[in-house]
């Protein structure tokens, strides 16, 4: 019997979205990352094409965090108390880019300043060659305060700047455009409002090749079908031409599965959890799995061993053999 | 697929004769699809007619049902690709496979491990379904005493790995009595494994390469009269099992009878692919059965916890009932804190203060199912709902103390708090249930 492969016809796209720049694009990258471009959905390939991976960024904080699990800590080791020495830890063990997370206070318990942030900037751009991404504390006169200097700090790099929420994101976007960067649009597990904060990024007059989405990550256990499901239908009003669900969608496994009680405490918990360890790993890598097939685009981790696992998946996703 | 009003009107005898009870044929038609009459009720209907209603009456994917004296696992019944178009319905069975070539002493120590596995999921109990028992030994006497060192071990159901079919009939004495999934036929054993599944009354699983051979076979088998079949199109890793499955069941949803049954998937032993990962990829993307190459209590909770999440009704978030909850046997100057009614949330905190060995009181506001963040970014946990629920629920007369304990993540609700709740002082807790018994420790003086 000849049996025919029902094929979807998707009349839109995914824009494609570069990351960093080189020297000859106004940067100091070595390397860029561009992201998006797919005309189907995940992986689907004999219907349409998916032209770029996904990509994986390592989170990597500008002084050693107090509250990251002991297994992060045993891993990164001392690369922690220096951003410039994690971000190579973190280029080597295969990230295609460093996420930057920026604190309230400084090693030494003083208010972060923008001086700082420029000079913590400065030493990881010094220190690799990978496209960047900067996040803010998540206070909004800090963030506005430390984003402007680091967007300055990093002018023409194509940095990743963020985070937009819909109840600041007028001077991050401001100094993204001032300095040929990007934002992260984030909104909370919500097609409309996913929307609709691209619409106001992209009414200040950021070009959508610049926007990043992020629908926010639940973790496995903890609100993941959530994320799946809005990624999913993101996904597929983009496919089907609505233009501002076209952005290419950034997850957050790392930092949501690193803070659950299954990754972050290895005692007094039910026996039938089994090693800590590997249930640590599993959580993060099996999140960012199931999110990669609801269409996730960049993927921020936090474990080395993640982005092993997490890459061997992708690469035989992009595999062109089909089963058609 | 079901059938339109009208396209069921265009098979009845349109002769308005009323014998059905209703006024015209096309009003019978009308209820016929709505599900609300039944087409034994037209006695006029013709054989042809009724034959087609019949089969277009038929899920699209057919359920077939695994079952032993300690459960059952059933799969197929799916209605959609997607689960946010409406949910999906029969979470995937997770077997642990076991080798007959293995002594029988290992198998039953390993099996009495997994078989006694179980797990607290936000007060759901989460346990392995069965066993898969492969002839690796390729002698139906050894298959036979494997098959009942299982049984001997585990009452749960059974997929029995034997594609001969003197081996598979051997295994199949030794499970009389339950309904395990018989695997598998191929293009070349298909007829006499039709003959041993249909003798033992079990389902059967097919197996083969591609679409096309796998649709020749499943009407092979159902010429012989086999109904209950199980696909396995055999994939290589990731991708593949992906696109089959996916094509599958698109096919099936389309109303492709060929390949209108559950799908079953090997996740282990593949080279240069996480047994894991793929498990997870076959919980997300179509799996009716998916069997694990090995008893791992770390891997086996993280999937277990991925299929209650992806199984979930989307348009039903699993709540808890908003009121005061009594932990530890709280008295009047024990800590009082408040949460929204989303169950993840709820039990996140509720286990830590449990954990914590603090006495406290949980007040659990009515926030419509939602989480903290999300139910505060819509509206639904203010200052408002939470001084609206201190009072529904009697709070001021449960404690002594006026101190509530807010989620660190909605600490800007603090200061309308304490103006919606006068003589209140509002604590701001901390942002992770995890980190609620060191925030006690350090900031909680008995109410004082």
């Amino acid at each position: 019997m000849s049996v025919e492969i029902p094929k979807e016809s998707w009349t839109g796209s995914v824009r494609e979205v570069t990351l960093g720049a080189t020297a000859e694009e106004g940067g100091t990258r070595t390397r860029t990352v561009t992201i998006g471009g797919e005309t189907t959905l995940p992986y689907l390939h004999f219907e349409g094409s998916i032209p770029h991976p996904p990509a994986l960024a390592i989170e990597i904080v500008d002084r050693k965090p107090d509250d990251w699990s002991p297994l992060l800590e045993k891993v990164w080791g001392e690369a922690m108390n220096d951003p410039a020495a994690w971000a190579k830890a973190a280029e080597q063990a295969g990230a295609d880019m460093i996420y930057l997370q920026l604190s309230l206070t400084t090693a030494d318990g003083q208010p972060n300043t923008p001086e700082n942030a420029r000079a913590v900037v400065r030493k990881v751009l010094d220190a690799t060659g990978l496209p960047l991404g900067v996040a803010g504390p998540g206070q909004a006169d800090v963030d506005n305060e430390l984003l402007v200097a680091v967007a300055e700090e990093a002018k023409g790099e194509r940095i990743l700047l963020g985070i937009c929420e819909e109840a600041n994101y007028r001077t991050i976007v401001a100094t993204a455009m001032a300095n040929d960067h990007l934002v992260q649009s984030k909104t909370p597990m919500d097609v409309n409002l996913s929307k609709q904060l691209v619409i106001l990024i992209s009414d200040m007059g950021m070009p959508l090749e610049r926007i990043v989405m992020d629908p926010t990550t639940g973790a496995l256990g903890y609100g993941i079908e959530y994320g799946y499901s809005v990624m999913e239908r993101l996904r597929m009003a983009a496919l089907q031409g609505d233009k501002m669900t076209q952005q290419p969608m950034l997850v957050d496994p790392g930092a949501e599965t690193w803070k659950v009680k299954e990754s972050k405490v290895g005692e007094g918990v039910p026996e039938s959890w089994g090693d800590w360890e590997r249930r640590a790993l599993d959580w993060e890598a099996l999140t960012s799995a199931a999110l990669i097939h609801s269409g996730a685009d960049l993927l921020v981790l936090r474990h080395p061993e993640t982005i092993r696992r997490v890459r061997g998946l992708i690469k035989a996703l992009m595999s062109l053999e089909t089963a058609a | 697929m079901a059938l339109s009003g009208l396209e069921i009107y265009k098979l009845l005898p349109q002769t308005n004769c009323k014998d059905c009870g209703y006024p015209t044929c096309l009003a019978f038609a009308m209820k016929l699809a709505a599900k609300q009459a039944e087409l034994k009720d037209c006695p006029h209907v013709s054989e042809e007619a009724s034959a087609k209603l019949e089969a277009a009456s038929a899920p699209p994917i057919r359920l077939v049902t695994l079952e032993a004296e300690g459960g059952k696992v059933e799969a197929g019944n799916e209605t959609v690709l997607f689960r946010h178009e409406k949910k999906f319905f029969h979470k995937p069975g997770l077997f642990v496979r076991v080798r007959d070539s293995e002594p029988a002493d290992a198998i039953q120590e390993m099996v009495a491990a997994a078989d006694a596995y179980h797990t607290d999921y936000v007060g759901i109990s989460l346990v392995l379904d069965g066993f898969a028992i492969e002839a690796a030994s390729g002698n139906p006497a050894t298959f036979k005493q494997a098959v009942a060192a299982v049984r001997a071990a585990s009452k749960k159901p059974l997929i029995l790995l034997a594609s001969d079919p003197e081996t598979a009939k051997a295994g199949l004495e030794a499970a009389e009595g339950t309904r395990p999934l018989l695997y598998a036929a191929d293009g070349e054993n298909w007829e006499a494994m039709a003959d041993v599944a249909k003798g033992a009354g079990v389902p059967l699983a097919v197996r083969a390469p591609d679409l096309d051979s796998l649709a020749d076979l499943t009407e092979k088998l159902k010429e012989k009269g086999l109904e209950d079949l199980v696909l396995d199109p055999e994939p290589k890793g990731y991708l593949d099992s992906l696109q089959s499955f996916t094509l599958i069941r698109r096919l099936a949803l389309k109303n492709f009878r060929p390949l209108g049954y559950p799908l079953i998937g090997f996740a282990g032993g593949k080279e240069g692919v996480d047994e894991t990962l793929l498990a997870g990829q076959y919980i997300a993307k179509y799996a009716g059965f998916i069997v694990l190459d090995s008893f791992e209590p770390a891997n086996l909770y993280a999937l277990l916890v991925l299929r209650e999440n992806i199984y979930t009704d989307p348009q039903k978030p699993i709540q808890v009932q908003p009121g005061i909850y009594e932990i530890n046997q709280p008295d009047g100057d024990a800590p009082l804190m408040v949460t929204t009614n989303f169950s993840i949330t709820y039990f996140s905190v509720a286990n830590e203060v449990e954990g914590s060995g603090w006495p406290g009181w949980l007040l659990v506001a009515d926030a419509e199912g939602m989480s903290v963040l999300t139910a505060w970014a819509a509206g639904k946990f203010d200052a408002e709902r939470i001084a609206k629920d201190v009072k529904a629920f009697n709070v001021e007369e449960k404690v002594k103390h006026r101190k509530l304990i807010i989620p660190g993540h909605v600490s800007v609700l603090s200061g309308e708090l304490e103006e919606e709740l006068p003589g209140w002082e509002i604590m701001v807790g901390p942002r992770e249930a995890v980190d609620i018994s060191p925030f006690l420790k350090a900031m909680w003086t008995n109410g004082k």
